[in-house]
Order: C-alpha cells, then sequence, then structure tokens
C-alpha cells in the first residue's frame, strides 16, 4: 500500500488548467521531493491531498484512505505544514497545539507536546502569544501543528523559505529523524540543494504536469559528469562544440565533459574561432542543473 | 466528539479572551437604548396592560443583544479565519461536518446567551419584571441564538471581504431585528405593516420571548415557536449543505 497514491489527478480553474493528469506513488518511509517552478501546480497538488480543494477529476488516497469518500480516516494519517505563515492571533504556542491535537480527536497530551516544541527550539516560547512571534518562530509552530497528531505521512510545503540557518538546520534534523523512524515525508522546495541532500526520490512538475520522477541519483546521473561553465564573448560557440552544450537558459554556456582530458580540446577549439573566455568554471552536476534541463525540455 | 469539543471551546476562548469587546460593549450598547428609548417614551407608550414601557422595552432589547451576538460570533470568527489563513487548521483536521456546525453555533450560543444574560442584569434595574413562562424565555433565548448563529456562519462562509459581511448585517440582520418589534408591538404599526412583520421571523424570536416574561405576546406563542423552530431546521440544513459542499471553504 503506498503512502499516497495519486491517480490521474486534474484541476481546472475558471482558464487555467493548473494540474492535467497527475499520477504519483509515494511509498512508505520515502524522503519525496516535488520540484518545480512557481505555478507549476505543487501546492495545487497538495492542497488536494490535503483535502483543501477538490480535484475536477481522478483520486487520491493517503494510507489507502481516500480523500474524499473517506477524508476522515485520510486526514488523520497526514501532517501538513501550508507554505503561509499563517497562525491564530487569540492563542499562545501552547494553546495553539493543544487545539490541533483536540481537532484530530486526540486527548491532551502535554509530554508529546512538550518534546516537539523541544525539538523545534520553541520550549521558551510555550506561553507567548502567537502575534509575539518571529516568522522564524511561527514557522517553527506550523510544523509542529502538523506533527502534534504523530502522522505517519508529513508533507512540507516550502518549509524552509525565508528561514535562517538555524531554523533550517533544526528541521531538517527533526524530520530527518521521523523518517528514520518511519514517517514518510513529502518535501516541496526552491532550494534545489535541501532537495538534493534529503530525498531519496523526486517527481519534477511543470505546467501541471510530471515532466521527471525518478530516483535522485538517477536524476543526477541524466547530466554525466560534470560541467564546463563558460562566458564567452568574441564569436559563438563553435558548431563542432554545440554537441556537448547543456541546454540551459543562463549566461553562461554550460558544456558536458566526462573527464578533465576534455577541456584542453574544447579550449583549443575556441581560441581556433576565435572566441574569448571571460570567465571559466569547472562543476559538478548537480540537482540544480537536471531541474533546469528538464525544465528547459519540458519547455521546448 | 473531542474534535467538536475543541472546536467549540477554541471558539468560546476566542470571544472571552476580547470579552471587552464581545460582552462588555453590546450590553453597554442595550443600556444606552433603555436610558435613551426608556427616558422617552416611558409616559407615552403602553404596549401591554399593566406593564409599562420599560419593562416592555427590557427583554426586547434583551433578545435583541442575543440575537446580534450570536450572529457576530459565528460570521466574525470564521471571516477572521479565512481572511488571516488560519481557517486551514480547521480545514486540515478530520473535524466531521456536523462537528463544524455544531460547534460554531454553540458558541454562538454560549455568547448570545452571556450578553442577553449581562443586559438582563443590567437593565432589570430599571423596572418591575415578572417570569410568567421561564421555560419559554430559555427556549426562544436558546432556539433565537441558534438561529443567527447559523446565519453568522452562513454569512461566513458566503463572504469573501469584511464588506460583504457588513452588509448581511447592515442591510438584513439590523432592520430585520428593529423592525421586528424590539421597541413596540407591531399592533400598534398599520395593517399592512403588521402584515409584513409576519413574514419576519425575527418578530417571532422576540414576540415568543416576550411572552415568557409578561404571558401576553402579539401572536400565541406555540405558532411563534413553530416558525422559529422551522425557520431554524431550514437554515441549519442550509449551513450544513454548505459545509458539505466545501462552498467557498474547499475551492
Amino acid at each position: 500500500m503506498a503512502a499516497i497514491q495519486i491517480t490521474d489527478i486534474k484541476k481546472n480553474y475558471a482558464t487555467l488548467q493548473a494540474l492535467d493528469g497527475v499520477s504519483l506513488s509515494i511509498e512508505p518511509g520515502e524522503f519525496f521531493g516535488l520540484l518545480g517552478p512557481n505555478g507549476a501546480g505543487k501546492t495545487t497538488l497538495i492542497s488536494i491531498i490535503a483535502g483543501l480543494i477538490r480535484a475536477s477529476s481522478g483520486n487520491v488516497t493517503v494510507m489507502g484512505h481516500d480523500v474524499q469518500s473517506d477524508y476522515r480516516a485520510a486526514r488523520r494519517q497526514l501532517g501538513v505544514v501550508p507554505q503561509e505563515l499563517v497562525f491564530d492571533p487569540f492563542f499562545t504556542v501552547r494553546e495553539t497545539l493543544r487545539m490541533q491535537l483536540g481537532y484530530f480527536g486526540l486527548k491532551r497530551n502535554d509530554d508529546w507536546i512538550d518534546e516537539i516544541m523541544a525539538n523545534l527550539d520553541l520550549t521558551n516560547k510555550a506561553d507567548t502569544n502567537m502575534r509575539a512571534l518571529s516568522g522564524g518562530m511561527k514557522r517553527r509552530v506550523l510544523v509542529a501543528q502538523a506533527l502534534v497528531h504523530k502522522p505517519p505521512v508529513i508533507v512540507l510545503d516550502e518549509p524552509t523559505a525565508g528561514v535562517d540557518v538555524e531554523l533550517r538546520q533544526t528541521l531538517w534534523r527533526f524530520i530527518g529523524r521521523l523518517n528514520r523512524e518511519g514517517h514518510t515525508v513529502v518535501l516541496t522546495t526552491h532550494y534545489l540543494e535541501e532537495a538534493q541532500a534529503l530525498c531519496s526520490r523526486i517527481a519534477m512538475l511543470k505546467a501541471g504536469r510530471v515532466v521527471a520522477l525518478d530516483t535522485t541519483n538517477a536524476l543526477l546521473k541524466q547530466v554525466a559528469g560534470s560541467q564546463l561553465k563558460l562566458r564567452l564573448s568574441g564569436a559563438p560557440l563553435p558548431e563542432e562544440l554545440r554537441s556537448l552544450q547543456i541546454p540551459i537558459e543562463s549566461t553562461y554556456t554550460s558544456l558536458r565533459i566526462n573527464h578533465t582530458e576534455e577541456i584542453e580540446p574544447i579550449l583549443a577549439s575556441l581560441r581556433l574561432h576565435g572566441c574569448v573566455i571571460d570567465e571559466l568554471q569547472l562543476q559538478q552536476a548537480d540537482l540544480e542543473d537536471v531541474f533546469l534541463q528538464i525544465m528547459d525540455g519540458a519547455h521546448q | 466528539m473531542i474534535g467538536f469539543q475543541t472546536l467549540f471551546y477554541k471558539e468560546i476562548l476566542r470571544f472571552w479572551k476580547v470579552a471587552t469587546q464581545t460582552i462588555t460593549a453590546p450590553i453597554m450598547t442595550a443600556m444606552l437604548y433603555l436610558l435613551i428609548f426608556g427616558h422617552v417614551l416611558e409616559k407615552h407608550v403602553q404596549v401591554f396592560s399593566g406593564v409599562s414601557y420599560t419593562a416592555f422595552l427590557i427583554p426586547g432589547l434583551v433578545m435583541m443583544s442575543v440575537l446580534q451576538n450570536a450572529f457576530a460570533n459565528s460570521s466574525s470568527s470564521l471571516m477572521q479565519s479565512k481572511i488571516t489563513g488560519n481557517l486551514v487548521f480547521i480545514l486540515l483536521p478530520p473535524l466531521s461536518y456536523w462537528e463544524l456546525f455544531g460547534a460554531y453555533v454553540l458558541a454562538s450560543v454560549v455568547r448570545g446567551l452571556v450578553v442577553g444574560l449581562g443586559v438582563f442584569v443590567i437593565t432589570a434595574w430599571f423596572a418591575d419584571l415578572s417570569f410568567v413562562a421561564p421555560l419559554w424565555i430559555l427556549l426562544f433565548s436558546v432556539l433565537g441564538a441558534a438561529i443567527l448563529g447559523t446565519m453568522g456562519l452562513i454569512a461566513g462562509i458566503w463572504a469573501e471581504k469584511f464588506d460583504h459581511l457588513a452588509a448581511f448585517q447592515n442591510f438584513l440582520i439590523m432592520p430585520a431585528t428593529f423592525l421586528s418589534g424590539v421597541f413596540y408591538s407591531i399592533h400598534s404599526l398599520p395593517p399592512v405593516w403588521q402584515a409584513i412583520s409576519r413574514f419576519n421571523p425575527f418578530f417571532y424570536m422576540i414576540d415568543g420571548f416576550r411572552y415568557g416574561f409578561f404571558g401576553q405576546s402579539d401572536v400565541n406563542p406555540l405558532h411563534s415557536l413553530a416558525v422559529v423552530l422551522g425557520f431554524f431546521i431550514v437554515l441549519a440544513s442550509v449551513a450544513i449543505n454548505l459545509l458539505k459542499s466545501g462552498y467557498k471553504l474547499r475551492a
């Protein structure tokens, strides 16, 4: 049984098709990344999983429970950290967490609430009103609210947007621990180095469609070896080097190479054709390259 | 059940934490109505035999406060949650439509009754009141508050900004309340307006409520009870169906 099974989900708004037949299967215990540019449909998909919006067609199950027909069971299995920094200004951190626990039909469990707060460095803010917290602290409370009912599946929608390094590290340490303990984690982020470091499998969305779905390692292998990033002037890239070029829209010209011995012939060719090298970098391929390549490919 | 209890408790705590605005202020407003209208009209108007105008006015003001505050509670809570985005904390958990409906409406009833009791305690010093049928007082106040709490829920679901809510309140709730016999008996109106008043459900809430005090009313209290109960069932069905369909809550 998949932790989250998404089958041919479509979502249409008046003039916009936000999701166009998305199917994904996220297995229990996975740390799954959902990547894509703004407007790709990531948050719409998460909202459909969470039951916050309804799909135009298709279905989603969480731990085997349909999010529409068996919504109560599905929601018990799911903890969602929303992207927006929202909070209830009437209550303290502890009150907020107690209520969230109660909404899930669970009895008060202050030991667990204390443990979550300790893990997210919120203990000394327990009795502070939500209004008085900094943005980073509010973000921590959002994470705590998503975890308070001990859901087996955790969905984090850009949880580190605009937060400092310390919180990121605290958050990933805690989420990493939960993942090792068996929780399924689904993450959307614009920080691709985070996704590369944390996610075992990644789906990339563009314009409401899945344009890549594979393990992180397999995706990285799509951009084999290294990249020679050049800023050129004087003349265009010689024809004989075009086959090495990685199709990425950038101020750099990126060439794919497998061995460092390939660099000298490239430089010789550039010299011969009158290209001036203003800047040169040798880079190991990373998820950003894969992302840009796939997004660019999907665009063409 | 714990989900319902928690949401109910949260709704109570929400208005209790700003009691100056949600409880004290409406009591003060009702007090001003009594002082001004009671002083001006006491010697000029007698509605029921053997009942002074101030005594007649007090149950009307109490019920008006109950109704307006019950409406304000559910509508403003839902609207604030929608505007600030924290409604997501209610929408993500496995709360059923019945739990949502029950918690919002019951909290509205509590706020309405607390304010109503406050208005009564303060205003009762100004006139000799009788309590001919206390159970009718309780019944109509609870039902009236439940109706307005439900209307507040519907308005909160429908409204997209506070402007919409203000329109609902000022163009529907306020006129219906003021034209329902808070300050007068409909028998003092011309026949046309008497007939129109009989289409206003608020009239039956206040008339039935007032019957509990004086044992006198414009229409038979059983008739009022039937209208009020029917009105509540219709509104509750609408509200529950809106929650069930996710109208404006789950796009």
